[in-house]
């Protein structure tokens, strides 16, 4: 068992006694947040601030014949409307998409969905801001949606993209992974082989904090201030300067506190780059900030995969290889974030925890007349639908060979030994030990227990479903050489300063949205060098005072800037070695290192600590030769590996025969991230990635009708778990070390969005057995779970 | 139009839209950013005021009917330097990430407690249900409240790091 001891959780601890380094504090966060002093993008106002609203389409598909703006141009209140010809004239109508398409600012053809962007009113305040967006008239001359992307490339079918010169389909790329030849062979050798079309339904990270920006241009030095909700503010800060043609120096991104992310703040939104042309245009800052409508129907969605799983085994349960055909939905502008040589993201992970001996994987992307995105909702760039996949397809197969889900789990576990594991679409898993996990996770739920409990049950015509699903993720993205967001490495800096006193600063190019930065990076420098959290101060979100990187998402700043954060103070421990030596008049390599503290080896009485060592370097000591006065170092990290987190989650459900709702009674979930740095930072990622993918297998749904109505645009249709939906969660941990990473950390961030799905429709799925059922598609909702239970296929989603 | 209201026990009186919603009128005319907004239809209980001691959602009252009640905010709950049990709790229990619906959460707990002191697991979380989180998961807001039930004079702490942020 790799289970460790952790410093025990004492919340109340006074800084005596409080760890220095890893261990569960308190997030130093938190008292600005409680105060109800955060400082988030619509809390900012600047002198002389103007307000942006922005005019959408009600229609999906249709050509724009006309706009006439002069109405709310006459609105008093009202100082500029800018349309689609405006940017035109400033080659801003288009702006590139992060995977090398284009996306339309605002319109100057024709609308591709509904809730596109159409003209930006800027006015005086937010109410008459609105009031102007009623007065503009605009005319549009239907076109045929294209709503189902089965039907998306069906000859004849209109094209959406006609902007683009000699388009004449719907189709993005075709992509794969694996060896179909070889893959191919194993099934047809194969004893059983299961096959079942599974759905990941278009969903949407829905954060809190809508998205939003206030752009400050100062036309006399020619400096532009974008406040923006941003988890990547320096990739956007050069972006700005790439397509807007304003010198890069001449533009600071920050980004205050984040309410929220989850991946629908990582594009560059319409609304941002319309806010910075109005205040270009009217000389004033402009804010923007959407509403929760323009969120769920115009920003980054997720998902939208429908996948053909195939699985074939032995007749004893051991699986020898998967594949899979995907056909994936992604709107109108392929505009999905994640590395430009993987347009279906890490989906090839689909291979799961499993040893096996073949596997390969084909994706098809299409445009359809919905709104662009596609990688967001904690996915780890499409590990969530890979995921989902194998682990829904592993126990189609169990019911197939009527063996139980964990037993077959177990069988086909990728051993310890077998570490670093090439898979079969060429991941190298760095490090695993699994079955630990799932024994632990067994363990904490009483397993044998609740099959027991289930067939007491069953005899009484009661439904209840236990769901198992075994996770392995693929997160921290770089390495550079492989991996780039157009043309970007993604690599990440971490700047460290000691100041004379021995307090120090970390300056850091990933952004938190709620992850608990602030805490979690001071405890990483804490570690490294002995000065105490409270001591340190981490600056992050604002392009002119931290270095380059690509930000926070798929659960990289761990992984990636986690690693650069101990590099940096390592170079420092050593400079302080060097510095301490001179101190003690003694050589470096005679001095031996306790945290916090450089001391003659043999002679522990005799040492410097980091802020003695801090004041001699900023002071008047004789500093060697090749030193410099400060105990400063800066890193870009450089992953030589992505980690692979993993994890079992098993989950309890009650069904109501009479009304099919599905009630989560318990869940366990334990989970393997390797080193852990703040426990209670981590139980709460879990937590809340947990009610994520309970939101997703029973509630949260994009749904479009004929028409290309957005069905799920506000908080009344788009259903979001509350406290009464979500059980008391149940977590336990392992804990695996990543053998590359400077700390062993692998991430967290989305192992339980990306892991608990499957294992609630697991449950269902297990749930519904006794009618028949091997299947059924997201969301589970009562009408659905009661068509199942009739034996009828579930109504279309 | 005039409003006079008492907004976190000082009489405020201030001119309004007759339009113009309580949440907008805290935020955009009295400063008071601490409280939120996070959608358009009264689900998601972000902008949760106490009105009169009872939480309302604030996207949904109007300015102008505050007219001689009493608003309390996020930035009312702390007695100068010395937080509430509820704002302890949510730091002691990690009841907050994002910190965006924590004012509304905490204002909720508050009343809960006034009324009800020692609520068990499904009143708190019933209590809470017209409110949505993210990021928590609700377990470790629910331990919060739990918490500032088990404390109801705190312990003492300010919960700052340094004098400094807690009078700031």
């Amino acid at each position: 068992m790799t289970t460790v001891q952790e410093r025990p959780g004492n919340p109340s601890a006074t800084a005596a006694d409080r760890p220095i380094g890893f261990g569960r504090i308190q997030r130093k966060e938190d008292p600005r947040f409680v105060r109800g002093k955060g400082r988030y993008v619509d809390d900012l106002v600047l002198p002389g601030m103007l307000h942006g609203a922005m005019l959408r389409s009600p229609l999906a598909h249709a050509r724009l014949v006309s706009i006439d703006t002069t109405e709310a141009l006459a609105h008093p209140k009202v100082l500029a409307v800018i349309t689609g010809k405006d940017l035109e004239g400033l080659n801003l109508a288009w702006a590139p998409t992060l995977s090398a398409d284009v996306m339309a600012v605002l319109v100057t053809d024709k609308v591709r969905f509904q809730g596109q962007e159409v003209a930006f009113v800027v006015a005086e305040d937010r109410y008459a801001a609105r009031d102007a967006l009623e007065l503009i008239d605009v005319e549009y001359e239907e076109l045929p949606p294209v709503i189902d992307a089965r039907r998306a490339l069906d000859p004849g079918t209109a094209v959406i993209r006609d902007d683009i010169e000699g388009r004449t389909d719907n189709h993005i790329f075709d992509w794969e992974a694996g060896d179909a030849a070889e893959t191919d062979a194993v099934f047809a050798r194969a004893d059983v082989v299961v096959s079942q079309e599974v759905v990941y339904p278009r969903v949407h990270p829905a954060p809190m904090e809508t998205c939003g920006a206030v752009a400050d241009y100062d036309a006399v030095d020619g400096k532009l201030t974008l406040y923006e909700t941003t988890q990547a503010p320096h990739a956007h800060r050069t972006l700005y300067a790439m397509v807007a043609g304003i010198p890069e120096h001449k533009i600071r991104v920050v980004s205050p506190d984040i309410g929220g992310g989850f991946g629908n703040k990582v594009g560059i939104y319409p609304g941002y780059i319309c806010a910075v042309v109005g205040s270009i245009v009217t000389g004033r800052p402009v804010k923007w900030v959407e509403d929760r409508s323009e969120n769920l129907m115009s920003t980054s969605f997720a998902r939208d995969y429908i996948m053909r799983g195939e699985v074939a085994a032995t007749r004893e349960g051991k699986i020898l290889a998967v594949r899979t055909k995907v056909l994936a939905d992604h709107g109108a502008f392929n505009a999905t974030a994640q590395p430009t040589k993987y347009p279906a993201g890490f989906f090839s992970i689909f291979t799961g925890s499993y040893d096996l001996q073949a596997a390969h994987c084909s994706v098809t992307g299409v445009y359809t007349n919905k709104a662009p995105g596609g990688v967001a909702y904690a996915c780890s760039f499409r590990v969530t639908e890979a995921v989902y996949l194998v682990e829904r397809m592993v126990d189609v197969l169990a019911a197939e060979l009527h063996m139980d889900p964990v037993e077959l789990r177990l069988k086909n576990f990728i051993r310890p030994e077998q570490f670093p594991y090439p898979n079969k679409t060429g991941w190298e898993y760095d490090s695993g030990n699994y079955e630990p996990t799932m024994r632990l996770a067994m363990e904490m739920a009483g397993y044998d227990d609740l099959r027991r409990e289930q067939t007491e049950k069953r005899a009484r015509g009661e439904l209840m479903g236990i769901g198992v699903s075994f996770f392995t993720e693929t997160v921290g993205a770089g390495p550079r050489k492989h991996m780039d967001i157009v043309g970007l490495g993604m690599a990440d800096g971490a700047e460290v300063r000691v100041h004379p006193t021995g307090k120090a600063v970390v300056r850091l190019s990933v952004q938190t949205q709620g992850q608990g930065h602030e805490t979690t990076f001071a405890q990483i420098l804490a570690e490294e060098l002995g000065i105490p959290p409270e001591d340190i101060d981490v600056v992050h979100g604002d392009t002119d005072q931290t270095p380059f990187g690509l930000g926070t998402y798929g659960s990289r700043s761990t992984p990636v800037s986690g690693g650069a954060v101990a590099l940096a103070a390592r170079k420092v421990r050593e400079k302080a070695r060097a510095i301490a030596a001179a101190m003690l008049e003694t050589r470096p390599e005679d001095l031996e290192w306790e945290k916090g503290r450089w001391f003659v080896k043999g002679d522990p009485s005799v040492g410097k600590t980091i802020a003695e060592i801090a004041l001699g370097a900023h002071g008047t000591v004789a500093l060697p030769e090749g030193i410099d006065g400060n105990l400063d170092a800066e890193v870009t990290y450089d992953p030589p590996n992505l980690t692979f987190p993993f994890g079992a989650y098993i989950c309890v459900v009650d069904i109501d025969p009479g009304t099919g709702k599905v009630t989560v009674r318990r869940f366990i979930a334990v989970d393997d991230c390797g080193t852990r740095i703040n426990p209670m930072i981590i139980e709460g990622q879990v937590h809340g990635g947990l009610t994520d993918g309970v939101g997703m297998a029973l509630m949260e749904f994009i749904g479009f009708d004929e028409q290309g109505n957005n069905l799920g645009g506000s908080f009344m249709d788009y259903l979001i778990p509350t406290a009464m939906e979500v059980p008391d969660w149940e977590t336990g941990h392992t804990v695996t070390p990543s053998p590359h990473h400077p700390i062993g950390a692998k991430g967290i961030g989305e192992s339980a969005t990306v892991g608990s799905p499957p294992a609630v429709v697991n449950a269902v799925v297990d749930a519904l057995s006794p009618f028949g059922v091997r299947h059924m598609d997201m969301p589970c909702t009562p009408a659905r779970v009661w068509e199942a239970m009739q034996g009828r296929a579930t109504p279309p989603i | 139009m005039q409003v006079t209201t008492t907004v976190n026990g000082t009489e405020v009186t201030a001119d309004v839209e007759p339009r113009e919603l309580l949440v907008h009128y805290l935020r955009d005319t009295l400063g008071l950013t601490g409280t939120h907004w996070g959608c358009d239809t009264s689900n998601c209980g972000i902008c949760v005021v106490l009105l009169d001691g009872v939480p309302a959602k604030s996207c949904t009252v109007l300015a102008a009917m505050t007219e001689g009640h009493e608003v309390r905010t996020v930035e009312g709950l702390a007695d100068g330097a010395t937080l509430d049990p509820v704002q302890q709790g949510f730091m002691e229990e990690h009841g907050l990430q994002c910190g965006f619906c924590t004012p509304g959460m905490m204002l909720t707990a508050r009343a809960l407690l006034d009324r009800n002191p020692h609520p068990d697991e499904h009143e708190i979380r019933e209590a809470i249900s017209g409110q949505i989180c993210r990021c928590t998961g609700y377990a470790t807001i629910v331990r919060a409240i739990q918490w500032a039930a088990a404390h109801p004079a705190g312990n003492g702490a300010t919960g700052a790091t340094t004098s400094a942020e807690a009078t700031a």
